[in-house]
């Protein structure tokens, strides 16, 4: 195999967990903020399926996935009601789908974390000030919990770079298209090419510890700043 | 008036305020035991609570009804909380700036409200470096600088030291006095009702149960402001010149009381002075050659039930205003004191509220 592949696979794990992040941000956002108000008892059912990725194993996510998501599948059958007659496994869209639901816990959870942080009497205060919903969020839930949208981002990143068992099971191994760097080193293994693997491991180390070495910091600095106010 | 009639159920607390009616004049404070729903009470008024419902109507305006509920940001009320709810990523100026921005009235600048509530000097400062007593004077500026057409406050002493209750207190009065806004105003202490209060709506088990004003609330014998110091007259007047002994008159054309212990600061506003019941004594005859310096002619009006061997005796001052005297069963029945008696009263102490 040619050094090129390699790159290839990093760059396709790049796109895949830049596109899962930013949609996961958008979707993750407003279900956040739900949860994160919710009073009912229904929030715990919420929770839980929203944890539900962090203790099912990939593997069965996947075959899930794929059942509902395959060309005679429930989700495709529905979405071709409204004209949809495009394929949503073993390409770039499965992956991307695949990684948005397997990292949906990382997303969600920092973000309730700093949404109920914030006191429901600044809102209030602010409705009395005449500003709107938006303008509350944008002025006062945003700003307040910037640290939280920032280890929400990079948790879910990272973590979709390091998946390997949905993406297999929904995206398959097609080199080039959807074979991402986890897989890779999977195939390398096998075919006991240890060197590459071995870069593309270190790779994958190195990147897994500068993550984990930010989110951190950026942890102490909100207690710092929660143990200062 | 700010008046209807709302129902509100926040786990196992009910409000059923009944009909009521909330001068929007002056100073109401909601007075009430903690627990009584006065904050629910109040957080309804401002529509921060979505489950209410009833009727409610602030002067002609329909805030709401079965139909329609006008949503806060619509209402044009100022609200100041009891933890002041000051941005904490904003400085100073950029609290007041907030409330500014959005108000629909901008003849106020952020610099003139910031003269007003003395933090001039610390408009750029951290809002989390600031004092209790600065942040809620921040608090109380960013709620009037929109103009609101009634401003809701929330027990805004609770955590404040005492020299710091006073100041904000002094810093309530001249900014109702000045801006002639409504007030609603939260409070479970009866020495805050005492000073500032033109009319009190008292609250109980989550109903409005009966609003009027400060001088009818302290002329019922067993008013719920009298807590455990027992009951309290409360007598308006003027501070007058210093006498040669140092001495400073209070009242006005037709009562008179000697307060000691003043500094030698002018004012020309009504002021309110303090006396408890139990330190007000009654004797038939011109009292002469004593050490307590006030004394006066009342007319007794009514004479309460006795309890625990004491009565309350009703008085009237020369200009009307009442005076209760608080002494035992036994003096009543020594002295043989009647309604409608005209005796004299010994005032054996005073307070002044808020000076």
């Amino acid at each position: 195999m040619s050094s090129s592949l390699e790159f290839g696979s990093i760059f396709l794990t790049l796109k895949v967990a830049s596109v899962a992040t930013i949609v996961l941000l958008i979707l993750g956002t407003p279900l956040a903020w739900w949860m994160s108000r919710m009073k009912s008892p229904l929030k715990v059912v919420l929770e839980a399926l929203v944890a539900l990725p962090l203790v099912l194993p990939p593997t069965v996510l996947g075959f899930y996935l794929l059942v509902f998501l395959s060309p005679k599948g429930a989700v495709t059958n529905f979405l071709s009601l409204f004209g949809f007659s495009g394929q949503l496994t073993f390409n770039f869209t499965g992956l991307v789908i695949g990684s948005v639901i397997y990292s949906l816990p990382f997303t969600v959870q920092p973000l309730v974390h700093a949404f109920s942080n914030i006191p429901t009497n600044l809102l209030d205060a602010a409705k009395t000030m005449r500003a709107s919903f938006l303008d509350r969020f944008k002025t006062i839930v945003l700003p307040l919990s910037r640290n939280g949208f920032l280890v929400a981002a990079t948790l879910s990143f990272a973590h979709t770079v390091g998946e390997f068992g949905v993406v297999l099971m929904v995206g398959g191994n097609i080199p080039g298209s959807t074979r991402v760097v986890s897989i890779d080193i999977y195939n390398y293994v096998e075919s006991l090419e240890y060197d590459k693997a071995h870069t593309l491991s270190a790779i994958l180390l190195l990147f897994a510890i500068t993550v984990l070495i930010l989110v951190y910091s950026m942890n102490r600095r909100i207690a710092m700043k929660e143990k200062s106010c | 008036m700010l008046e209807g009639n709302l129902k509100l159920q926040i786990g196992k607390f009910h409000l059923t305020t009944g009909d009521f009616s909330l001068p929007t004049t002056g100073i109401t404070v909601l007075f009430g035991r903690s627990g009584a729903g006065k904050s629910t009470l109040l957080r309804a008024l401002a529509g921060l609570e979505p489950k209410t419902i009833g009727l409610l109507k602030f002067n002609e305006t329909l805030w709401q009804n079965e139909d329609t509920c006008l949503v806060t940001e619509k209402r044009n009320i100022g609200f100041v909380f009891q933890d002041a709810a000051l941005f904490p990523h904003m400085n100073v100026r950029e609290n007041l700036e907030y409330a500014l921005k959005r108000s629909i009235e901008r003849t106020e600048s952020v610099e003139s409200m910031a003269m007003k509530i003395g933090m001039e000097h610390k408009l750029n400062q951290n809002v989390q470096s600031l004092s209790g007593g600065e942040i809620q004077r921040v608090a109380i500026g960013r709620a009037l600088i929109s103009k609101p057409k009634i401003l809701c406050m929330d027990e805004p002493l609770s955590a404040l030291d005492h020299q710091a209750k006073n100041e904000i207190l002094l810093l309530i009065e001249s900014l109702a006095k000045d801006s002639k806004i409504p007030i609603i105003y939260i409070t479970h202490s009866p020495d805050v009702v005492e000073r500032l209060a033109d009319h009190v709506a008292l609250i109980a088990n989550g109903r409005v149960e009966r609003v009027m004003t400060l001088k009818e609330a302290l002329s019922q014998m067993d008013s719920p402001l009298f807590d455990e110091e027992g009951a309290v007259s409360v007598i308006e007047g003027r501070i007058g010149e210093s006498d040669e002994h140092g001495l400073r008159n209070f009242g006005n054309d037709l009562i008179n009381f000697k307060l000691t212990g003043l500094d030698s600061r002018t004012c020309e506003e009504q002021h309110r002075l303090r006396i408890l019941a139990r330190n007000v004594s009654i004797a038939l005859d011109t009292p002469e050659r004593m050490s307590i310096l006030n004394h006066m002619r009342v007319t007794i009006v009514d004479i309460s039930p006795k309890k625990n061997g004491r009565v309350i005796v009703l008085c009237k001052l020369a200009d009307s205003q009442t005076l209760m005297s608080e002494i035992t069963g036994y003096s009543l029945a020594t002295l043989n004191l009647e309604v409608g008696m005209e005796v004299f009263a010994l005032v054996k102490s005073v307070s002044l509220l808020g000076f």
